[in-house]
């Protein structure tokens, strides 16, 4: 029977979440096992419209498993535009305190939203569906595991959903970009071991010899993940049937495990994971090998050394022991090296081929992409100066870097992957229009400059303003003169925003229209081919 | 001795000077003799198929 033992576990799932919903012991647990009933139900309801008697046809072990990357593209875009639209509202807020609407939709539940929606829903879309694409075709093999593949795309969807419903009903562990709370936790850690199978399993039958560089990347994000979430969420629920949960660290260590753990998010999610994007598809839509393949070895070990150790450095000045504050410090420093070496590696992959600039939108992503991955490992190691931070800690200069590094680095690779994937894996000639990735490519361009340099002025004249004291030693401003000064910026970051929104929505509807097999009749970039002529 | 003291010199002792010698190990692999033939091979990878 066609989906029999799936029938049955989420069957059995769905009562499990009714009876969370009947004896939970909070009330914010009750309505969160109501939505897990709910979701899993209608999922029940789809298995068992689908389900067949039929004798299932039998698969071709040689043919890639693609189908679970077509939904996670899909996905990706969903999440994707989801996540900026959050991230524009939550802008909007802050600017005009009015669209706070409580209690669901005010700023503290609002704010992990957009950044698990970007960072997790879109950021980790893209990551499973381009690792199960390019672990395929550089190892030549089909994905490992038959449908785990497929558990650990609905397995990631559920726990997105757990994750957003959940901080709108305001339960959170208060963990910086990890505020789901023990179970959903624990669920992600199961479907993470069910994707590190599915990976690892696939390299393990590789018919290619070498392993390919973007599978180590890829591989580096997945077990560091794996191993940062287990210690960081390591927990002691109040109750079973409770919604809440107690570190099992505190004070200055549960600092530390927090800040060891988000800044290795950002280096082995937001980077290591993208650098693994990077390495396979600038080549691909290129053409050409990468620059130097010693060197993104070498870009690898130095980045996966250095990383771990740079956490420490969001907590200058704190109650930290001065010496790991300093070693935080020192590692970020030299964290500049192996960063700058793959962007120059990524760059000169171009050398030779710098005129598709010119005619090749996506190419032109891939990049701007690369170059903000320069930028932002330029900024972030010098804001983490001991110096430069007392000014720029606690500030909007960080809230800029963290987006010139998301918006830039992280969402225009993605981006770039899935216009290169998207034809491919439906089968179509090219995207449904070029020219509306050029459209795209210059709205995001303008988005993030705007974002960013209106960010930079604000938290430079903001951390200016904290420490602005007279004569006499007294603070010039108190904190709600900083707010108010903020405004104007605030209101040009939301159009920042909004315009890497468009962009995003532009994308959209190319991609939908590609998937659906439309071409749109237009101009080629770079002027139309020469007709030749027949000689006189 | 405590256990966090002993962590600490191990790890400011044979672990750094572990991971020293491995990422050292690494580069100079990396670099050896005729490595450079294998690794334009490993760079064509991705172009060789589909």
């Amino acid at each position: 029977m066609r989906y029999g033992p799936e029938i049955v576990a989420v069957g059995f799932f769905a009562f499990l979440a009714l009876l969370g919903t009947a004896f939970g012991v909070d009330h914010a647990f009750r309505q969160h096992m109501a939505v897990l009933a709910f979701v899993l139900t209608a999922s029940l309801v789809v298995l068992l419209r689908r389900t067949s008697f039929e004798p299932a046809a039998p698969v071709d072990p040689n043919a890639y498993l693609d189908e679970p990357i077509r939904y996670g593209s899909i996905a990706t875009m969903f999440w994707g535009v989801v996540g900026l639209l959050v991230g524009v509202v939550v802008a909007l807020q802050l600017a005009f305190p009015d669209f706070n609407i409580e209690p669901w939709f005010n700023f503290g539940r609002m704010r992990p939203l957009h950044t698990s929606a970007v960072i997790f829903a879109f950021g980790g879309n893209a990551l499973i569906a381009t690792s199960f694409y390019v672990v395929q075709r550089t190892s030549r093999a089909r994905l490992f595991g038959g449908n785990l593949a497929w558990f650990v795309f609905w397995g990631y969807q559920l726990f997105i959903v757990m994750a957003a419903t959940g901080y709108l009903l305001g339960i959170t562990e208060g963990r910086e970009y990890a505020e789901p709370e023990w179970y959903v936790d624990l669920w992600l850690t199961i479907v993470w071991v069910a994707y590190l199978l599915v990976f690892l399993g696939t390299i393990l039958k590789r018919r290619e010899p070498h392993i390919y560089v973007a599978n180590w990347f890829y591989l580096a994000f997945i077990v560091t993940i794996a191993m940062l979430h287990v210690v960081n969420n390591l927990s002691m629920p109040v109750s079973l049937l409770g919604s809440h949960s107690y570190s099992a660290f505190s004070g200055v260590q549960d600092a530390l495990t927090q800040w060891w753990y988000g800044h290795n998010a950002v280096g082995f999610f937001l980077t290591a994971g993208f650098l693994g994007m990077m390495y396979y598809f600038v080549p691909k839509q290129a053409n050409r090998p990468v620059y130097s393949y010693r060197l993104s070895i070498i870009h690898f070990w130095a980045l996966i050394f250095l990383y771990i150790w740079a956490g420490p450095h969001h907590l200058h000045y704190t109650a930290l022991p001065d010496w790991a504050q300093t070693l935080g410090m020192v590692f970020s420093i030299m964290l500049w090296m192996p960063s700058w070496g793959g962007m120059i590696n990524g760059l000169m992959t171009l050398s030779g081929a710098w005129d598709k600039l010119r005619t090749d939108p996506i190419i032109r992503m891939m990049v701007a992409a690369i170059a903000f991955y320069g930028m932002s490992t330029f900024e972030g190691p010098m804001m983490s100066i001991k110096a430069v931070n007392s000014l720029s800690h606690y500030t909007d200069w960080t809230i800029g870097h963290v987006h010139s590094g998301a918006l830039g680095w992280v969402g225009l690779i993605s981006f770039a992957a899935i216009y290169h994937m998207v034809p491919k894996l439906w089968g179509r000639e090219r995207l449904y229009s070029i020219r509306m990735v050029s459209w795209h490519f210059w709205l995001a361009m303008l988005g993030i400059v705007v974002y960013a340099a209106v960010m930079w002025v604000s938290g430079i004249m903001q951390g200016l303003m904290w420490r602005e004291y007279d004569e006499q030693g007294f603070l010039v401003y108190s904190f709600a003169e900083t707010v108010a000064a903020m405004h104007p910026y605030y209101v040009m970051r939301a159009i920042g925003g909004a315009l890497y929104l468009a962009g995003a929505l532009i994308m959209a509807f190319n991609i939908a229209m590609t998937i659906l097999g439309h071409q749109r009749d237009e101009e080629r970039i770079g002027g139309a081919m020469p007709t030749p002529q027949a000689a006189e | 001795m405590e256990t966090y003291t002993a962590m600490r010199h191990f790890a400011d002792s044979w672990g750094l000077l572990a991971m020293a010698l491995f990422f050292i190990g690494a580069v100079v692999f990396v670099y050896r003799p005729g490595g450079r033939k294998q690794a334009d091979q490993a760079a064509r990878i991705p172009l060789e198929d589909d």
